[in-house]
């Protein structure tokens, strides 16, 4: 038989009725001729040929592959269905397609950055290279995103190793792209020589870096641009190589272009543009970090030999490390030397790569992970309710098709395509909902000034996982009813309709059990879901000691301007100054460090020769700071024009540090040191002034004792300048000002605005996630078991249609057959309550670190989240209680 | 009738000339002398078979009558198949009489 007979298969059977009719008409004729009436002849003819459509139908079976006929029928037969049976059909796919989807799309996101491996060559080879569980702790100066070794260190590694084919490093870096005005950054990388090779990354265009451009001193080191930054910056032309690029303002020729696939070794980030390391005191100028024996600012990695084993490498360079750290010592006291002298240089597998956005989110997601498995297995219960409730709806529908001469295959067979087209539909709604929501949530993780990059591509292994998880509970749940119901003999199925007989007792069962599961399953989605809004909240109305809004913060680069150091104090004074007359701002203030930034400078202090172990956090800001800042100062005074850099040099201090150093005296004209390093100067610190308590690096830590330092005082200054500006104007419309003023001042200041109230809230990325997502999450799973348990008490009420029918007829009172369905729903209800909180008390701990001044058994959320979500369950169940009592008993009774 | 005999009688009808199916079915019933009694509805699946295995081709045409009719015609893979059927059948009916009617 023809493909294309089978699929022409109707137009043929046409073809054979002409045919047929043909017949009929050469017979009616010789009939006719034969002596008979036309009607008798036409009848004869009939009878002549026997069951014309039994004919047609022969032929047409030989034509049709029966399977495949049969099935799309049913595809086509449940498609109907579904839509005239709409509501069921969108509950069904759109719950199913949120499970889905959002597993898929959190899965997608912890894969990028947890699971899979860099894509480089080799990945399993590659090894991080710090220092081996760091006794005492390091002391120095730490810049960029991986600050493991100091450059002696790497040098001395790089000579000395003999376990690694290939060792390299890097830093972080953000070059500015413009020479004046607003600044323009790029995602910059500088890297030793074997950066590249090591990597096994070849150039896509032009070449990568070798170690001949990575030489100390070079003049004009070679550029290798990302891909993603190629594309943006330059249309992805070819001919860029040769060109230049000027960073930090200064040219640096472009030889080459990185692949689409590499993002570089940090997940979560793309590079821009890669330098060699040399050309680090390109950007840095004086404070080069290269020969700083305590800056710490590189990472780096190896690739393993062939044949060597981690544990061996290992060996090799704890045996090496000795003499690379007497090599290395900086002028450290005492007591750190010892401890950078017992330092062990370890080794990591690196072949997922590095990333902080890892160490931040890998537990919220694993988190969400777990949040979304139980949205789908809400979801999965949900739809076993509901095909639980349409198979035995269409008991009767089965049992007359059984008797009028369906077989029983058939009708499972059309069941199962049923139950296939719902998890199909659904499975495709959520490949697309988690593309959606994964670019949703690398875009949530994006602020302006952290461009997350994640490689996101749709992963067909839990995208397979989750769809089998749908289609098998389809089946089970589809399936299963409709083998029973094909089991039993039509006549009894048909009966059970009818007055007088009960119903499978067990069956109801099944789905009274399945709403308590889910009414348990949501309530501890819920109760998460109020933790963590509570937290953000909590953090959101703290009080943190200053006033956030119409906070603008200004960060001038001055690197170009050429300000000799001493010149710098009067500068940047008069800086500020300037920028406090403009109109609108009503106070301007000079802050080397802003709270919730995340920079922080720390130093131990000594009081009348004694040392203290706890370090104190410092800030140096200018005189109107605490002002600005919306900070009483409590006792004492503010900076002025008294303190003169030759002058006593005095400090400000918190209330902590006052109750914790000087407990029971007036903090006004006492004195600390700070422990400076041996022969360095300690001059005495005098303190001038008391202010409230303040967070420093972050919302969520406890109050520190903080000593503020004043600008006025400063010792050589970097060229760099940030002023808090205060506004009642909106702060978009300070800023042209401001760049203005800077321009007049000088064309080559480079700056960069942000607000403190967008900084605190990228600080609180984290639980921002945490709030919107649990809270979307819970949501939806409180209202998929709403419709569950709406949907089991429709139908306990409409099986029990003639009891309650009887009832009213009866004289039952009309509240107590709501108060008798609502009793029913409670109890539902409670069972799932009870199960759900020990279940949600259990869970909670595990995101107890994630929580803000709360506690995981925290019983006012508890109690929260049961009222609401049992609020709402109450509430759909009334619709069918209520449903019950406007029965009218006639009608009931009449019906069967 | 037997099993296969109704595919070789259509064959044989059709190695005379292009027939449609209800000359088919009275040539039959004509040429067995009224003993072979088709069910003239039956033949239709049979003509359907036998096209579809190639060894027969289909056309509309005009009948005695001036009717519009579907005729078919032997292809030459038909003749060969009715020659290897005609033997087959010979062979069976000489078997068959052996059984009954020993010498």
């Amino acid at each position: 038989m023809s493909l294309i007979r089978f699929l022409r298969r109707s137009a043929w059977d046409q073809e054979r009725a002409r045919e047929l009719e043909s017949y009929l008409a050469i017979e009616t004729d010789e009939n006719i001729a034969r002596g008979m009436t036309p009607a008798e002849a036409r009848d004869a003819a009939r009878r002549k040929l026997g069951n014309a459509t039994l004919v047609r139908e022969e032929i047409y079976q030989m034509n049709t592959v029966r399977l495949v006929d049969s099935a799309w029928r049913d595809l086509k037969y449940g498609a109907r269905l579904l839509r005239f049976n709409p509501a069921f059909a969108i509950v069904a796919i759109l719950s199913l397609a949120l499970g889905i989807g959002a597993n898929t799309a959190i899965f997608q996101l912890l894969d990028a950055i947890r699971i899979r491996t860099l894509p480089v060559k080799n990945p399993g080879e590659l090894l991080e290279l710090r220092i081996a569980e760091p006794v005492g702790g390091r002391t120095g100066q730490f810049s960029g995103r991986r600050p493991s070794l100091t450059n002696a260190l790497w040098e001395q590694i790089r000579t000395r190793q003999q376990v690694f084919s290939d060792v390299f490093a890097w830093s972080g870096v953000g070059f500015d792209l413009t020479t004046s005005g607003e600044a323009r950054t790029a995602q910059g990388l500088w890297v030793s020589g074997d950066f590249f090779n090591g990597l096994g990354v070849p150039a896509l265009i032009g070449r990568t870096l070798t170690r001949d451009d990575d030489r100390r001193g070079c003049a004009a080191p070679a550029a290798v641009l990302g891909y993603g930054f190629w594309q943006r910056e330059y249309g992805g032309d070819p001919s860029v190589v040769g060109r230049s690029i000027t960073l930090d303002g200064h040219p640096f020729p472009i030889v080459g272009v990185a692949p689409a696939s590499f993002f570089g070794v940090e997940v979560g980030r793309a590079f821009d543009v890669a330098v060699p390391l040399c050309a680090e005191p390109i950007s840095r100028g004086t404070r080069s970090a290269l020969d700083k024996r305590a800056v710490w600012f590189l990472g780096a990695m190896g690739r393993l030999k062939p044949g060597l084993s981690v544990d061996q490498a290992r060996a090799q360079l704890a045996s090496i490390s000795a003499p690379i750290f007497k090599e290395t010592l900086p002028d450290y006291r005492a007591e750190d030397a010892k401890h950078y002298l017992e330092f062990k240089i370890g080794a990591y597998p690196a072949g997922t790569g590095i990333s902080q956005l890892r160490r931040q989110y890998e537990s919220p997601l694993w988190l969400l992970l777990a949040t979304t498995t139980l949205v789908l297995l809400i979801a999965c219960a949900n739809l076993a309710n509901l095909m639980l409730a349409r198979a035995t709806a269409r008991e009767r529908e089965i049992a007359v098709r059984l008797a009028i001469g369906a077989s029983r295959g058939r009708i499972v067979r059309q069941l199962l395509a049923e139950s296939l087209l719902i998890a199909a539909v659904g499975a495709a709604t959520g490949a697309l909902l988690a593309q959606w929501l994964s670019r949703f949530l690398v875009n949530f993780l994006t602020t302006d000034n952290n461009r997350v990059f994640v490689a996101l591509s749709l992963d067909w292994r839990i995208f397979a996982f989750t769809a089998a998880l749908a289609v098998v509970t389809c089946l089970i749940f589809g399936l299963a009813p409709a083998m029973r119901a094909t089991g039993t003999a039509p006549a009894a199925a048909m009966k059970t309709g009818s007055r007088g007989s009960t119903d499978g007792r067990e069956r109801f069962g099944i789905r009274r059990a399945l709403v308590v599961a889910q009414v348990a399953l949501s309530l501890v989605l819920v109760v998460g879901a109020v933790l963590f809004v509570r937290s953000l909240r909590n953090l959101l109305t703290l009080d943190a000691g200053f006033q956030q809004n119409g906070i603008l913060v200004v960060n001038m680069d001055l690197r170009r301007v050429g300000l000799p150091e001493e010149r710098r104090r009067a500068v940047f004074a008069d800086i500020t100054a300037k920028l406090a007359a403009i109109p609108g701002v009503s106070s301007a203030a000079q802050a080397l460090i802003v709270p919730v930034s995340g920079s922080g400078w720390n130093n131990n202090i000594v009081i009348n020769g004694k040392k203290y172990p706890d370090p104190v956090n410092f800030n140096e800001v200018s005189a109107g700071y605490f002002r600005t800042m919306g900070t009483p100062i409590l006792a004492g005074r503010d900076f002025d024009e008294r303190d003169t850099p030759g002058g006593e040099k005095v400090v400000i201090v918190t209330q902590l540090f006052t109750q914790k150093y000087f407990a029971g005296q007036n903090p006004i004209g006492q004195t600390f040191q700070i422990d400076e390093a041996p022969g360095q100067p300690r001059p005495l610190c005098r303190i001038i002034g008391v202010v409230k308590d303040t967070k420093y690096t972050d919302l969520r830590e406890e109050f520190v004792p903080i000593g503020y330092f004043t600008s006025s005082q400063a010792e050589k200054p970097d060229p760099f300048l940030q002023v808090a500006l205060r506004s009642n104007a909106p702060l978009t419309s300070i800023t042209p000002a401001v760049t203005a003023v800077l321009g007049q001042v000088n064309s080559n200041i480079i700056v960069q605005f942000q607000t403190l109230p967008a900084m605190v809230r990228d600080s609180l990325m984290r639980e921002r996630l945490m709030a919107t997502l649990s809270g979307f999450f819970g949501a939806l799973a409180a209202l998929i078991a709403t419709i569950g348990l709406y949907g089991v008490m429709s139908y306990m009420v409409a099986r029990r249609r003639n009891e309650i029918g009887i009832r009213i007829a009866l004289g039952a009172d009309r509240r107590a057959v709501v108060g008798m369905v609502m009793r029913e729903a409670g109890l539902l209800l409670a069972a799932g309550v009870v199960v759900g909180t020990a279940l949600a008390v259990a869970a909670a701990r595990t995101a107890a670190t994630l929580l803000f001044g709360l506690r995981p058994g925290d019983p006012a959320t508890l109690a929260m989240a049961a009222i609401g979500l049992g609020t709402v369950a109450m509430l759909a169940s009334y619709l069918p209680a209520l449903r019950a009592a406007r029965l009218q008993p006639t009608e009931a009774l009449r019906e069967e | 009738m037997l099993q296969g005999t109704l595919d070789l009688l259509i064959l044989k009808t059709l190695a005379i000339g292009p027939a449609h199916g209800h000359s088919v079915a009275y040539a039959i019933e004509r040429q067995s002398d009224e003993v072979l009694q088709v069910e003239h509805g039956s033949l239709y699946p049979a003509l359907h078979r036998l096209e579809d295995r190639g060894w027969i081709a289909s056309f509309w045409g005009t009948s005695e009558n001036n009717r519009r009719a579907r005729y078919y015609r032997l292809t030459p893979a038909g003749r060969k198949q009715l020659a290897a059927q005609t033997n087959r059948w010979d062979e069976i009916v000489r078997a068959v009489n052996r059984i009954l009617r020993p010498a």
